[in-house]
């Protein structure tokens, strides 16, 4: 079997991963980026608004510590105080140097890299191009990454880490162009697979958000952290019925976008009146469905957002990618109508628990950055901290690895683990078996209907009780066609990780009786006080079932202070 | 729709119930759910910012996401992969040559002791460039590429805008202009405006990047007086 070996190799190639693994190239590491698309096509390029990073260009005042205390009031104090503390200190330098690799940024009128504000940034924090930052961030990489002597493999799907005793030693996949197999053997493993939305009906994401990392890493030993927390955006598309869930970018909000629900009334005043349009996506997120719930929604079931105030000229500049969208998909003219707009599902808080310092997870070998792992965001991220994320813990997790690395022995692959992975692999090919697109349809809905935005008891056990009957039926999926460029058989794959995780969320949803950042209980509409101490780890126990228990947040002594003064301001 | 393989296909009728504002790329995913479970096609964002569901639609090359069907009109809608690099499967081509010729290009490189300090009018300029999301749908139409199969000699409208991007970037300090009058091959272009017509970000290719660029060519290693200085420091 065709067979790979390097010092590092990253799984996933947007912006975590990309960091991940140019920082273990420049250390001197053998790596390897494995994607499951095209290089550059990650859904990093959906990142619109900005990266948030404490530059203090445009306000001052800013600085590191208030971000801190505003990804922490954001994340309602579940978030990993070490991993928000070197978020914020470190975010300007890593923003800066995307920079000196090429990319471009919009300026101030002195010339330096231009702010904007965000929902729940106390500043105006986020570095952006218009409207396309995302792109401009994994176009940078991308480029400084092809001349750093990287190996890229595209189009290549990891199905299932491999290991050496307790450590990974390498992983088992599929070329897409072809359906053959192929192994790497590594020392270290990055896990940079982005998030899990393709769970949901109503999502933002791609075909590729499978929660294949989340998956791989608690199948390989791993735990994972707060998977109750799922963010749904509160600005998708709602209409015309193909582009449901699509992003439209939070920057509308930032650059003055209004709220109005189907009666003309600027709703948010009765929600958030301090932060209005700008408060924190978990909040925007409820205020909108519930516009809707209680009839006070738009023709095609959301809300009004409004920029047609602002001058046209200044719309197209700073929105032009929206601006696009809206005029070829819906026919709407943004900068004379109102935008129709609701929730969809966006990011996953919840991922694979790491060390803050190296993105290691608990499996030797074993690390995790971006979406797919979890701890900095806590119960809801804000905005613009994804891509300050990917690159912070990016290019930390890909030292780790590959120091790591450098310790490491060769490893020695188990040949009957890879014979596993294969006989998995072809065995969807045999015999009969249902149709993997109507199963993922129907875990889209039990996950939609079920696991949304507010949640409660019998809604969730219905969940359990449904994906039970589900993880046991895909077992037994069959495509029709071959091993050439076959989705249909892709999916029967991508399913599995899905189902996982999917388990992962409710269970934990249904363990965490109280209401905090996006989980939102009806039987418990509350903050309780142990749950505000407490994030939820979930790991395959020693029996193989999966166990959920709580573990206490990890605070940090010295920050405290900053963190009570915020809390003290908050409840004034 | 055109299905197949690298051993050769054919064109295989598909009806799909429309809705309103359907595009190209939802017809394809119901047909992919419904009808061809094992359709090949490729697609990410849906929303026209990352460049993967390209293909030829009624003959014009198109991003499928974007492509609306109450704009083509009455009758049937002839999908088929795009024309300029070889099919793998269905709608999906290799279009890896394209990774490779990026790898060519000298990357970004700033001036010494740089001030990171830039005008608003500086970044929108190269802002046009960068706006490129890859979907080689310039490629794919080129007729160097396409009729003559000159991938050997030319980059390829995409990565003359990847030149421009650099080479427009007011804080960098390398010349690629013998890369683009060689081995880039800018030459070969006569400008037949092909890619700017296709271009879903509106880049405006042929004028703003690849004239542009060939001035740049022309000024630097043909106009005669820095012919003659690099002729008496020794250069060719």
């Amino acid at each position: 079997m065709e067979t790979h070996e390097y010092d590092v190799i990253v799984i996933g190639a947007g912006g975590a991963g990309l960091r991940a693994a140019i920082e273990a190239s420049v250390l001197g590491a053998r790596t390897a980026l494995v994607c499951k698309s095209l290089l550059g096509k990650a859904h990093t390029v959906m990142a619109e608004g900005g990266i948030a990073a404490s530059l203090g260009n445009v306000d001052a005042d800013d600085n590191w510590r208030t971000h801190f205390q505003d990804t922490l009031f954001g994340g309602k104090y579940l978030n990993n105080w070490r991993m928000a503390e070197l978020h914020a200190k470190e975010a300007p330098d890593r923003v800066r140097e995307l920079e000196h690799w090429g990319g471009v940024f919009d300026r101030t009128p002195d010339g330096r890299m231009s702010q904007r504000a965000f929902g729940g940034h106390t500043y105006r924090r986020l570095v952006h191009i218009g409207d396309r930052t995302g792109l401009e961030l994994i176009r940078t990489l991308q480029d400084k990454g092809v001349h750093q002597g990287i190996d890229v493999f595209m189009e290549c799907t990891v199905t299932r880490l491999l290991k050496d005793g307790d450590r990974v030693c390498g992983a088992f996949g599929y070329w897409r162009s072809t359906g053959d197999f192929v192994v790497f053997r590594a020392k270290a493993l990055v896990l940079a697979t982005g998030g899990i939305g393709k769970s949901y009906r109503i999502t933002s994401n791609s075909w590729e958000y499978t929660a294949d990392g989340h998956a791989l890493g608690y199948e390989a030993g791993a735990q994972l952290v707060d998977m109750e927390f799922v963010q749904f955006h509160p600005t998708g598309m709602v209409w015309p019925p193909g582009v449901v869930g699509l992003l439209v970018t939070e920057a509308v909000r930032g650059e003055g976008g209004i709220l109005r629900n189907g009666e003309g009334e600027r709703f948010m005043e009765r929600f958030d009146p301090k932060r209005m349009e700008l408060s924190t996506r978990d909040v925007v997120s409820r205020a909108i469905y519930t516009e809707v719930q209680e009839g006070r929604g738009s023709p095609h079931g959301g809300v009004y957002l409004d920029v047609s105030h602002l001058p046209a000229s200044f719309v197209k500049r700073k929105l032009p990618s929206m601006y696009d969208q809206f005029l070829g998909l819906a026919g709407v003219d943004i900068t004379r109508e109102p935008m129709e707009i609701g929730p969809t599902c966006h990011y996953a808080m919840g991922g694979i628990k790491v060390d803050a310092e190296t993105g290691a997870s608990r499996v030797p070998g074993l690390f995790a950055t971006g979406e797919c792992s979890g701890g900095m965001h806590g119960a809801n991220r804000l905005g613009g901290n994804s891509l300050s994320d990917l690159l912070v813990f990016g290019k930390r997790t890909g030292e780790g690895a590959a120091e790591y690395a450098t310790h490491a022995s060769t490893p020695v692959v188990d040949e009957a683990q890879v014979a596993a992975g294969e006989v998995e692999m072809l065995g969807y090919l045999d015999g009969e078996g249902e149709d993997p697109y109507a199963l993922h349809a129907e875990l889209q809905d039990t996950m939609q209907d079920d696991v949304d935005i507010f949640r409660e008891r019998a809604q969730l056990e219905r969940a359990l009780a449904k994906l039970d009957e589900l993880q046991s039926r895909a077992a037994n999926l069959r495509p029709t066609g071959g091993r050439v460029f076959n989705p249909g058989w892709h999916l029967c794959r991508d399913l599995q990780n899905m189902l996982v995780c999917a388990q992962a969320v409710t269970r934990a949803a249904l363990q965490r009786e109280e209401s905090r950042g996006a989980h939102s209980r009806l039987d418990f509409p509350e903050y309780d006080d142990f749950w505000g101490e407490h994030n939820l780890v979930v790991e395959r126990g020693p029996d193989g079932g999966m166990r959920v228990e709580p573990a206490p947040v990890v605070k940090v002594a010295e920050l405290e202070t900053l963190v009570l003064e915020r809390m003290a301001v908050e409840l004034a | 729709m055109w299905r197949g393989d690298a051993s050769g296909g054919r064109f295989v009728d598909y009806e799909v119930a429309t809705e309103e504002g359907m595009v190209v790329l939802d017809a394809l995913r119901e047909i992919q759910r419904t009808q061809a479970p094992d359709l090949a096609i490729r697609w990410n964002c849906k929303a026209a910012k990352c460049g993967s569901c390209s293909a030829e639609v009624n003959g014009k090359p198109r991003l499928t996401c974007k492509t609306r069907l109450d704009e083509l009109g009455e009758g049937p809608i002839r999908v088929e992969p795009m024309r300029a690099f070889p099919v793998v499967r269905d709608l999906v081509t290799d279009v890896s040559w394209n990774y490779e010729v990026n790898k060519k290009i000298p990357p970004f490189t700033p001036k010494p002791d740089t001030e990171w300090r830039m005008g608003q009018a500086d970044v929108d300029r190269v802002t046009e460039f960068r706006k490129c999301i890859e979907c080689f749908l310039c490629q794919d139409v080129c007729h160097v590429l396409r009729d003559h199969d000159l991938k050997s000699q030319y980059f390829g409208p995409r990565f003359m805008v990847r030149i421009a991007s650099l080479e427009m970037h007011p804080l960098d300090a390398l010349d690629r202009t013998e890369l683009l009058a060689h081995e880039g091959g800018i030459g070969l272009c006569n400008i037949t405006k092909c890619c700017t017509e296709v271009c879903p970000e509106h880049i405006k290719i042929t004028d703003n990047a690849i004239i542009a660029l060939k001035e740049r060519v022309v000024d630097r290693l043909y106009d005669p007086l820095p012919m003659l200085g690099r002729k008496l420091r020794g250069g060719g």
